[in-house]
């Protein structure tokens, strides 16, 4: 099989308002992503014929990708959801790419909500990740958790400091400053970090993402199609997955995660490298997520990742633009869609606040992460 | 049956271990007497890793045996909970959670008990205790 790089686009893109959205349901979501990103694309709901979403987990219906599509009368030809934690967003891409690349569609809208800020009553059981039970009995409850065990080990093998974290919430959160569409918009100081009460030490309240509300879409099509949409199409240059394990019982190691293996991919396929990216999304669950991530893409080394997230390297200006819509820190967390979303709209060049967006912004790449540090999927866009 | 769920919907956390999966039976049966044991392979030799499963996850083969551990091992990396995430930890905060790299090289999830919780150490020594409940016993593990 030949390259598939730069020949497909993503020619649609949405978001929807974030935050506490109390009387919206999780598939209400969806549907205001699905009209939003049909009305970017111009497209009408009957021009889809590829459909993927997520498996939410509050809103537990088995073939939701169809429940979604037939709730707007979308009769696609290629459905799936896909339930790979804040992977899932970037591997909906993959999976649009892949259906179209086969032959089985030739429009694919991806679509992810969450609904984690105010409640959304459902009558079905809400799912598990699976293996609590090996867990729960030792008073082990949380994802946090999971994060703060990495962030402990980074902390022993590479001297990282809480307040070396710190820094990657204080960028984060400048950047939400300048986002009209972000949740958190009150600036934060190293100090205000440091003060901020632990959760599960050694991580503290401000390395953790919020609890949100809200959704963002895409849609996919080929290069060749791609330039008779109205607004500026993004190209897909590189794709990439890894799942080193699934329970921390089997990890192999807690500092250097799926993204080294999943970005390699990715580079590989889009012929790029580090030093090619104007801007990185960085999948930002907790502040250590966002360290080893970078240190895992390459643009520093294993253990240097608290320096290089320093003195503005990481901020809209420095030297590599990181999360420049806020993130799960600051904006809001819907499992790494919106760092999708972001990445396109920062491409297509008119789209964000002038003050965050990238000047000359040619390639970035956007990383998911997901379950117990075990999910990751990298994709980088750039200019067709 | 509906599970019982939180003010966001999501699955509220039960502090009792599933005792009725499938292969993990004598995993708990063994607990009750007092002896850790690991599902060793029979056809490569090496452990398996928990939780169970049916087949060798190194080599695939179904051919294993329960085997008692010697209970030692190290601490590979801990947090301490400050927040109660479930009612019947209130006012047990902050507390202790390790991954527990056993000896024979099957890691657990567990708590590192009998010294206070700022205590803990990466690479500390450690040895299991069994912590006796009504209907089942779970293993904890203290200094050594």
């Amino acid at each position: 099989m030949g390259n598939i790089s730069g020949k497909y686009a993503i020619v649609g893109v949405a978001e929807t308002k974030v935050g506490k959205r109390p009387d919206a349901s999780t598939h209400s979501l969806h549907l205001e992503c699905i009209k939003a990103c049909l009305d970017d694309a111009g497209l009408k709901a009957s021009d889809v014929d590829g459909f993927i979403t997520n498996q939410p987990l509050n809103d537990a219906h088995r073939s939701y990708a169809v429940r979604m599509s037939n709730m707007a009368r979308m009769h696609p030809n290629y459905a799936t959801d896909l339930a790979l934690g804040g992977a899932t967003p970037i591997a909906m891409v993959q999976n649009a790419v892949m259906a179209i690349e086969a032959g089985m569609a030739n429009t694919v809208l991806c679509v992810h909500a969450r609904k984690r800020g105010t409640p959304d009553p459902s009558p079905g059981n809400p799912i598990r990740h699976g293996d609590e039970h090996w867990e729960e009995p030792w008073g082990h409850f949380s994802a946090v958790a999971n994060h703060a065990f990495a962030a402990q080990r980074h902390m022993h093998d590479f001297g990282t400091t809480s307040e070396d974290l710190a820094h990657v919430a204080v960028a984060t959160r400048k950047h939400a400053c300048m986002n009209g569409n972000a949740t958190m918009r009150k600036p934060m100081t190293v100090a205000d970090h440091q003060a901020s009460r632990f959760i599960c030490e050694p991580l503290r309240l401000f390395d953790c993402a919020l609890e949100s509300d809200g959704g963002g879409a895409v849609i996919v099509t080929s290069a060749e199609r791609a330039r008779d949409f109205p607004k500026k199409p993004v190209a897909i240059l590189g794709m990439g997955q890894h799942h080193p394990h699934f329970s921390l019982m089997d990890a192999p190691s807690l500092t250097t995660l799926g993204g080294k293996n999943s970005s390699a991919l990715a580079y590989k396929m889009a012929g790029l490298s580090p030093k090619d990216m104007n801007f990185a999304e960085i999948y930002d669950c907790f502040t250590i997520t966002t360290m080893i991530t970078l240190e895992d893409y390459g643009f520093c080394k294993k253990g240097e990742g608290k320096d290089f997230v320093k003195n503005g390297r990481i901020e809209i200006g420095g030297e590599l633009p990181v999360n420049t819509h806020g993130g799960l820190l600051s904006q809001a967390h819907i499992e790494g869609m919106l760092h999708v979303t972001e990445a396109a709209r920062q491409l297509r060049g008119n789209e964000v606040e002038p003050e965050r967006q990238v000047k000359n912004a040619k390639a970035g790449i956007v990383s998911g992460h997901g379950g117990s540090l075990c999910m990751h999927a990298s994709l980088i866009l750039g200019a067709l | 049956m509906s599970e019982p769920s939180d003010s966001r919907g999501r699955a509220i956390a039960k502090v009792k271990p599933f005792l009725q999966e499938l292969e993990a039976k004598p995993f708990w049966a063994n607990l009750r007497e007092h002896k850790l044991t690991a599902q060793r392979c029979k056809s490569c030799g090496k452990f398996f890793t928990y939780p169970p499963q049916g087949s060798c996850p190194h080599c695939l083969s179904t051919d294993y045996e329960w085997t008692t551990l010697s209970g030692k091992g190290k601490v590979y990396s801990f947090v301490s909970y400050h927040r109660a995430w479930h009612p019947s930890y209130e006012g047990k905060t902050p507390y202790n959670v390790s991954l527990v790299d056993l000896d024979e090289g099957p890691r657990l999830i567990s708590n590192v008990i009998g010294c206070p919780y700022d205590q803990v150490k990466i690479g500390m020594n450690v040895e299991v205790v069994y912590e006796d409940h009504e209907e089942y016993t779970l293993p904890k593990f203290r200094p050594a």
